[in-house]
């Protein structure tokens, strides 16, 4: 049986009760295995989908271990290694390029000491090049956590933003 | 000419987008009881008689795509709505959603009453989940008033239900196919057509796939008894569309049309023109597998015929404007970025054409691409167009190309032959 690991990687209960609050929200359907993937993913204060939440969600949903981590590879706004408590998603498309998100960019890799792909040592931020997001008229923009921050043109703007995260 | 019109957009603000009483107040669901008195296929012949064409980018006669829909066999249909809006600088179907949810709801309850069609999906990008909750609500109470459910509005056997799955940033799931088996719980690789999504789509069911902005036309059209929607527009092209304008524009935004506006009311009128008023350097219509033009093109009226004579495409409505600080060499670099980091790594064409196509720019960006480069990058883009296995693949170069025509000297190499 491919699910059997889930014995071998006990989840604590409490995680376990939320997984099972969004799979009954989901009505336990295979097919909505993204919408799933992408909520419990939210429950993790890293924001992604560790080894025995994906074994245990291909075991309540009677899927093959297997084709869970097809999905959690194939989209991009899902993860099997651990992000940060706040992933800054850069927008890196046309219309925010041409409105100078390399500045954006730059001052965030300053700032955080950290470049595209990294975390810094807290934890607390990610930095992540990611293609449009559909915030082009308020551009340049980043997105936190499914919220867009717009208009970022300044220094002062950005560590704002930064300072006010929690 | 006037150019800001509100056909499609004539509910925006009229009402309280958490409320269905509200959106029954100024006449909400009465193209829904106008449809159910009606044929279906004289529903599918009005769309036809306005000329509408698919919004989502390929521009296919809609009242024809219904009307061969509704004829394949079968009583378990399936609707999908398309919001996984991922062209950049595309945003018009965000607009839709977020002020008139419930326009979007009646209007694939009416496309089931047309197609026989027992399960509608709304596949929307992740990007957009602030508005699940808005969908999700305008669903509950739809449902709750019998517009959705079992016998709706009291006519047996008329049943349906609207589900809403989300995304997970994959741009190829705009695709047909790649759309269809992400809602089947698999990751979205588009596959081979045929079967056709109109015979064996989503779970091998007979599938109609339509963009938001396609959709959330019906309504208001079958309520125009004064044909106003015909009104505008000029020859082929009847009626508004929708645009997003953005990049280096003073104000970006979402506008609805009519069809006939030039170019350059768009941009120096409903844009406010071009950031420091320096002059453009390119405009990109139908986002990043759009066609490219010069400013040249700011006196053409904005309808399919003409764009399409200027060797640019309507596409999903999307301006992107880039003015004198960004050169076209950079300009095609980001363009490129967008394609090799989205292409989904499935056909070869697509997969290493993207990747060699990055290389090649690169190195004329350096200055040290060769003739040969050039004509191989050439190939590339011509056999990526003519054999990739979606339309990702197929249109992915259509802006390296088009930059070709319009911007030979970019491309001209001189000495260092290979």
């Amino acid at each position: 049986m491919l699910t059997e690991p889930t014995q071998a990687y006990p989840l604590p209960d409490t995680l376990r009760e939320k997984i099972d609050q969004v799979l009954e929200t989901h009505d336990y359907d295979y097919t909505q295995i993204v919408g799933i993937l992408l909520e419990v993913q939210d429950l993790n204060e890293r924001h992604y989908i560790p080894e025995p939440v994906a074994y245990y969600i291909a075991y309540r949903l009677d899927m093959r271990v297997t084709n869970v981590y097809d999905i959690i590879n194939f989209y991009s706004e899902l993860s099997d290694k651990p992000r940060a408590k706040y992933p800054i998603q850069v927008c890196s498309s046309i219309a925010c390029r041409v409105n100078d998100s390399a500045s954006l960019a730059a001052t965030l890799k300053d700032i955080l000491s950290i470049d595209f792909g990294e975390t810094t040592y807290d934890g607390r931020f990610t930095l992540e090049k990611v293609t449009c997001f559909g915030a082009c008229d308020r551009a340049p923009a980043v997105r936190i956590n499914g919220h867009v921050y717009d208009h970022l043109d300044s220094r002062a703007k950005i560590e704002h933003l930064l300072a006010s995260l929690d | 000419m006037n150019n800001k019109v509100s056909f499609l957009t004539q509910n925006f603000g009229k009402y309280d987008t958490s409320s269905i009483d509200s959106y029954m107040k100024i006449g909400g669901f009465s193209a829904l009881r106008k449809a159910v008195k009606m044929e279906g296929e004289d529903i599918a012949t009005l769309i036809a008689e306005n000329k509408v064409r698919g919004r989502g980018g390929a521009e296919y006669d809609m009242g024809r795509k219904w009307s061969q829909a509704r004829k394949v066999p079968g009583n378990n249909h399936i609707i999908i709505c398309n919001a996984d809006e991922g062209e950049t600088t595309t945003f018009k179907d965000r607009e839709l959603i977020k002020n008139d949810p419930f326009n979007l709801i009646e209007a694939m309850i009416i496309a089931a009453y047309v197609m026989r069609a027992t399960d509608g999906y709304i596949y929307m990008r992740a990007e957009y989940a602030c508005f699940r909750p808005l969908l999700l609500n305008a669903i509950r109470q739809a449902h709750k008033y019998g517009f959705l459910g079992k016998n709706i509005l009291g006519i047996e056997g008329f049943d349906y239900e609207i589900h809403l799955y989300s995304g997970a940033g994959a741009y190829v799931c705009g695709e047909g196919t790649a759309l269809i088996r992400s809602i089947e719980g698999k990751a979205g690789r588009p596959r081979m057509k045929p079967p056709f999504v109109k015979v064996s789509g989503a779970f091998a069911r007979p599938t109609c796939l339509q963009n938001v902005e396609s959709l959330s036309l019906v309504p208001h059209l079958l309520l125009d008894d004064e044909k106003v929607y015909q009104s505008y527009g000029v020859g082929d092209s009847v009626g508004t569309k929708m645009i997003s304008v953005g990049g280096n524009v003073r104000h970006p935004g979402a506008f609805e049309i009519p069809f006939g506006t030039t170019v350059r009311d768009i941009i120096y009128g409903l844009a406010g023109g071009i950031q420091g008023d320096r002059k453009i350097r390119l405009i990109q219509f139908g986002g990043a597998s759009g066609k490219i033009a010069t400013d040249d093109i700011l006196d053409t009226p904005y309808t399919y015929q003409d764009l399409r004579a200027h060797g640019v495409m309507v596409g999903s409505g999307a301006l992107c404007v880039v003015d004198e600080r960004t050169s076209v060499i950079d300009f095609l670099r980001i363009n490129q970025d967008f394609f090799s980091e989205e292409s989904c790594g499935q056909c070869t064409p697509c997969r290493e054409g993207n990747l060699h196509i990055k290389i090649i720019l690169d190195k004329i960006k350096a200055g040290t691409a060769t003739k040969e480069d050039i004509a191989v990058m050439e190939k590339i883009a011509r056999v990526m167009s003519m054999s990739s296995l979606c339309g990702l693949g197929e249109t992915a170069q259509n802006t390296l190309r088009s930059a070709i025509e319009v911007f030979p000297e970019v491309f001209a190499v001189g000495g260092a032959e290979a």
